[in-house]
């Protein structure tokens, strides 16, 4: 027993109490269904589980394709030691979304339908199919890890001849997975607030998936460096928050020159509840960590980075939660707060995340360096000149 | 070919009797009470607005938000009008109430087997050549069933035998494309809870312009990734190649490399 006492940590506890916290409500949702456990109505149909579990949840699984597209097809091979851990991440992330789905669906255990009753007319098809292709995608590119620590040579040669392959269908898929889930929105002109509704939704979500991305890399490596005692790589994720601002700049101007085209700027003075949350938003998440970014000193300074790095993500979270909730309650003449059982699920998810995370950090080879990779050392020149073509937008 | 049925809902005539919704819940096998706004056990109810009552239900567009919307094709639209929902198909994303202009579908929140619950335009009794239920318990002629183009000529004349006293709209006209079930009213429709600055372009095509993008952007993008993968690699070669001859580990006529 004491030896038992002696392992609990602070934060295992807490874990522990969230995920019985979390069990309960999900026992009350699949007993007495969606609306014994949810504040969820017919007029407010989407709550914290679509907004925060999975709009959030597959935009913070962006650093997977983001940085697996610089290693591997713009051979940016500095930033190999970063790569498994983020497809960890992305990969946790997807399989958490699937499992907030099991939770939101009404029929959950009718979720196949998709694969045989096909409507491709449909934004919500699409997403059900990247969901499904990309999580295969995600766990054969995550495989070798596994394979490694198994020593199963023979499969893992297999699986690296087809690196190339995957990498594109990951960064393809998740081209088309980041932007449909705002194409989800493109359906209600009216009841999307004039601030977050345009026609240029899909491609805002996934600029702002980039950067969030880089931001994910840069928060987690930062995190498990300190949890894990290894090494930190300051110097990649100072390149990688360069990525970031040109991303975050790139976000900010598309969402100003699209206010403008749709003569909404007016909006940006209403005061208004929707006002207030679109500044905070843009100010948070898009302005401030570009002005930090952009300077070299915050760049390089570890505590510099991560602030800048929560910044783009809280904005993140606060934009998908603006398009998804907030954005749609005048119109829908109802408010929403979610029942604590939807918080305690959601939350319950991420701690599970941050469990399996550190699971696989202890057992699974993630942070070892090959030595193959750095035999070459491009010179700094052609280094610059990597980063300036991945930089820039396509 | 099939005319398209549609309703015309006169609110100048409607007494608020709610033998609609009485009849509609008898004809659809629904739980009896009265019901003052849609539920999953009413699909047809009387709001009151200002002493008016507006019956609301589903509009059955003509092309309907529901039917592209829905990932597992549960929503069809039939040649007669109605636009129908499959159980069996449906896996519960709600998707369709979160799209729908009118907020129509209801949903079974405390089921553990929930289903969309909207109305079905009597499918069953149109196909067999009746009206809907509703339309024929009105007993003062605020609803009438027929064929959507001689119901929209039917509103002008009612509006031109008595100038001033319509308001110079039919709602459900043009509104999302035109829908199946059209209003006619003497107080403005703003004031009586229509969503009135609804578009007069269908919603489906707006999700159709991004969608009919991924063909291009897979091709594209996936030709652009590999070629890009091409030239990074092929300079990454070049670069050990070079590095080898430097140190001495090859000779030039070893040829070049592979």
């Amino acid at each position: 027993m004491k030896r038992l006492l002696s392992k609990l940590t602070f934060w295992k506890v807490v874990a522990g109490l969230v995920l019985i916290s979390g069990a309960c409500s999900a026992a009350v949702r699949y007993l007495g269904g969606l609306g014994a456990a949810t504040n969820l109505t017919d007029e407010f149909p989407w709550g914290l589980w679509i907004g925060f579990d999975v709009l959030c949840g597959v935009g913070l699984a962006a650093g997977g394709f983001t940085l697996a597209g610089i290693v591997y097809i713009f051979n940016v091979k500095r930033f190999e030691p970063i790569i498994r851990p983020t497809i960890l991440t992305a990969f946790l992330g997807y399989l958490l979304v699937i499992l907030a789905l099991m939770f939101d669906l009404g029929r959950p255990l009718q979720i196949w339908h998709a694969i045989i009753m096909w409507n491709p007319r449909s934004v919500m098809f699409e997403v059900a199919w990247c969901v499904m292709l990309y999580t295969t995608v995600l766990a054969l590119e995550f495989s070798p890890v596994v394979m490694e620590k198994l020593k199963m040579t023979r499969t893992m040669k297999v699986i690296k001849k087809i690196t190339i392959p995957l990498i594109i269908a990951g960064v393809l898929l998740s081209t088309l997975h980041q932007s449909s889930l705002g194409s989800l929105y493109l359906i209600i002109p009216e009841k999307l607030y004039g601030l977050w509704y345009s026609p240029y939704l899909p491609v805002f979500f996934f600029v702002s998936a980039i950067s969030v991305g880089c931001a994910m890399v840069i928060f987690e490596s930062l995190l498990s460096s300190h949890a894990f005692n290894r090494g930190l790589e300051l110097d990649l994720l100072s390149e990688i928050g360069k990525v970031a601002v040109v991303g975050l700049a790139v976000y900010l101007t598309m969402k100003v020159v699209d206010l403008a085209d749709r003569h909404a700027l007016s909006l940006l003075w209403l005061p208004r509840m929707e006002t207030y949350l679109y500044w905070l938003e843009m100010v948070v998440g898009v302005i401030a960590p570009l002005l930090l970014l952009s300077r070299r000193r915050v760049r390089e300074s570890r505590n510099g980075l991560f602030l800048s790095a929560v910044m783009v993500i809280v904005g993140f979270v606060l934009n998908r939660m603006n398009v998804s909730i907030t954005g749609l309650e005048a119109w829908a003449g109802a408010s929403y707060f979610p029942s604590w059982m939807e918080i305690s699920v959601t939350v319950s998810i991420v701690a599970a995340g941050f469990v399996l995370f550190a699971y696989g950090a202890k057992y699974l080879p993630l942070f070892k360096q090959h030595p193959k990779t750095v035999s070459i050392a491009p010179s700094e020149a052609e280094w610059l000149q990597d980063l300036k073509t991945v930089s820039q937008p396509s | 070919m099939i005319k398209s049925k549609a309703m015309l809902i006169d609110l100048t005539l409607c007494v608020g009797c709610n033998a609609c919704q009485e009849a509609c819940k008898t004809a659809n096998g629904l739980a009896e009470g009265e019901e003052k706004r849609l539920s999953a056990t009413a699909y047809t109810a009387l709001e009151e607005h200002d002493g008016v009552y507006v019956r609301r239900m589903c509009q059955h567009c003509v092309e309907p938000t529901c039917v592209s919307v829905c990932p597992v094709g549960a929503f069809v639209k039939t040649e007669e009008g109605p636009v129908l929902y499959d159980e069996e198909k449906c896996i519960g994303c709600r998707y369709c109430m979160q799209a729908c202009p009118f907020q129509v579908p209801r949903y079974e929140w405390r089921s553990t087997f929930p289903r969309v619950r909207k109305c079905v335009f009597c499918d069953s009794r149109i196909t067999q050549g009746l009206q809907p239920a509703c339309a024929e318990a009105c007993p003062a002629g605020a609803t009438k069933f027929g064929d959507r183009d001689d119901l929209i000529q039917e509103a002008l004349d009612r509006m031109k035998a008595d100038p001033g006293k319509y308001v110079s709209r039919i709602y459900g006209r043009h509104e999302v494309g035109g829908t199946s079930i059209l209003y006619i009213t003497s107080v403005p429709f703003e004031q009586l809870g229509f969503k009135a600055d609804l578009q007069t372009t269908a919603l489906p095509d707006l999700t159709w312009n991004a969608l009919s993008k991924i063909p291009g952007v897979v091709s594209v993008g996936g030709v652009l990734l590999y070629g890009i993968w091409w030239i990074t690699n092929r300079r990454a070669e070049v670069q050990r190649y070079e590095q080898e001859l430097k140190e001495g580990n090859r000779s030039p006529d070893q040829g070049a490399i592979s």
